[in-house]
This record gives structure tokens, sequence and C-alpha cells, in this order.
């Protein structure tokens, strides 16, 4: 196991970083950054057009990682639908268009404190953990449409189904909670 | 490519969420931060599975699996914060502090949160949210 993690590192190199690594940096750092100010902008909707930013980066980050269909249902579900649902959420709920000064709760360095701390341990156990760890792209592309097709409808099919029973008790749920009462109004 | 690439970068992000839970005020923008924090195991999952070359695809079929109840969490979070919203007339999570246990010595309590029992200098109770909306919203 030694030998041969010290071989992939010989083979690999830690300083000359390939242009997937120099793409995947870029992408996450534009990822990261719009992320950062999703959760501390203080004008409601920026934050969550921000976080169409964020989403649309890790969909590009999920192609350089060759897994297309996740990277595509990552575009249809999240930018497409579940950012509108959000803004849709902001807009029936009244919310301020302009700078809203008490977007941030009082908590707010105990929340600093605990995501740094957790951000220092979290970064400090996966670097060591797979310091001479790579992954190899080339060859057969692993998330293409084909192969995940195959495998969700011979391997997960019965998921797939619970998971269908699941979206349709959600869809009653929420019709169910969003109904306004006869007596009411 | 480097697997610490991917894995770095999913931490970061869970903890950009992390934050975002913990110190917005607004409902939706606590959603929004959930949002952020399943995204970042999200990448994870791709990351590992396409390290690992799973025959089964665990990874990726889990991925689109996540995918799904976020989106269903996402429905249903709104619908209870839009029901909030309706009967409070506020989307804030600080102000919801109905079922929030009040403290015990009345000497160092906030405004408003004098408890209803055994104040010893009997103030009168004078909650953030007077009982009857209270009766009002949980009917």
């Amino acid at each position: 196991m030694i030998p041969a993690a010290q071989a992939a590192a010989e083979a690999h190199g830690f300083l000359s970083p390939s242009g997937v690594e120099i793409a995947f940096l870029l992408v996450g750092l534009v990822t990261l950054g719009a992320a950062v100010v999703t959760v501390t902008t203080r004008q409601l909707v920026h934050a969550a057009l921000w976080l169409v930013v964020a989403l649309g980066g890790l969909a590009v980050e999920y192609l350089l990682l060759t897994a297309e269909f996740i990277a595509w249902v990552q575009v249809l579900i999240y930018v497409g639908s579940v950012v509108v649902l959000l803004l849709f959420g902001l807009m029936l709920t009244k919310a301020p268009i302009g700078r809203s000064p008490d977007a941030d709760s009082g908590n707010r360095p105990v929340a600093l404190g605990v995501a740094l701390a957790a951000a220092v341990a979290l970064v400090w156990v996966v670097v060591d953990a797979f310091r001479t760890t790579w992954i190899d792209l080339d060859g057969a592309v692993q998330g293409s449409t084909e192969v995940t097709g195959a495998t969700l409808f011979k391997h997960w099919v019965l998921p797939f189904e619970a998971l269908s029973v699941l979206l349709l008790a959600a869809l009653v749920g929420a019709i169910v909670l969003s109904r306004k009462k006869e007596q009411e109004r | 490519m480097h697997l610490a690439y991917p894995a770095v970068l999913a931490a970061l992000l869970f903890c950009v969420g992390v934050y975002g839970v913990l110190a917005r005020r607004n409902a939706i923008l606590v959603l929004m931060s959930v949002e952020l924090m399943l995204n970042a195991v999200n990448l994870n999952l791709v990351a590992f599975d396409v390290w690992l070359r799973d025959t089964l695809h665990a990874g990726q079929a889990l991925t689109l699996f996540t995918i799904a109840v976020a989106a269903a969490e996402i429905g249903i979070g709104l619908a209870i914060v839009l029901m909030v919203h309706r009967n409070r007339g506020t989307a804030d999570v600080d102000r919801l502090r109905d079922t929030a246990e009040r403290p015990e010595s009345p000497g160092d309590t906030p405004d408003g949160d004098t408890p209803d029992g055994d104040a010893p200098d009997g103030d009168a109770p004078a909650d953030d949210t007077p009982h009857g909306e209270k009766a009002e919203a949980t009917a």
C-alpha cells in the first residue's frame, strides 16, 4: 500500500497540476466565493441569485469529474426549480427588496466560530487522509447518461420507486400545508 | 486529478452552509444554506464514486436520490415557511419562540422573557407572543 502510494505520488507529482485540476480549482474558487456571498449578503434576492452561481459552478465540477448526467440533473433541478421556488418564497413572504439590516441574527460570531472550527478540522483531516490519492479520469466515462441509466434501472430500481412515492407524498403534503381552510376568509 | 481538490471544496462548502444555517435569520435564507450543505455532500459522493470506479455506481445513484430528497425538502419547507408567515406575519426564525424555555431566574432575563409562573417580584407576564395568537396559530 505504502510503496504504491509513493509510486503514485512520484508518477503524478505535487507541483505539476494537470489542466483538469487547474480548471477544477478556478471553478471551485468561483463556487466557494458565490456560496460565501450567498450566506453573507444582506439583500435577500441577491442571495438567491448568487446561489444560482454556486450551484452552476458545482454542475461544472460534476462535468469535470466526468459525471455528465448528474451535472445536467443539477442544472435542471437546482438551478431550474429549487432557486425559482426560493425566489417565489421570498416574494410570497414579502421579503424586502433592498438591503435588510436584520438578515443576520445575533449569534453571528458564534456561527462564524463554529464554521471556522469545522472548516479547519475537516480540511485538515481530509488533506491528511487523501494526500496520496488520485482520481483516474482517463478511460471510460464514469457518469454518462447511458451508464447512469443502466445502473439506476438495473440495480437501484426499488429505491427509485420508493423515491417516487416520497415525491408524491411531498407533493400532497405541500398542497395540504399551503391550502387555506374553508372557515378562514 | 488529486482527490483532495473535490474533498476540500466539499468540506469548505459544507462549512459555509453551516455558517449560513446558524447565522441567518430569515427562514428562506436558512433553507438556501441547507441546500449548500446538501450540495457539498453530493460533490463528495460523486468524487468518491469516480475515484472508486464502483461498478454499481452507488455514489451517483445516491447523488440522484439526494437531489430528489432535497427537492422534496425545499417544497415542504417552503410550504411550512409560507404557512408560518401567513399565521404570524413574519418568517424570522428568531421570533418563533413559543416553545422556547424561559430562563428560571427573572433577574437576568431580557425584555419580554419574564416567566409566567413564579416571578417573585410579581411582574405581569409579558411574552413576545400573546396567548391568543398562539392558540390561533395552533388551531
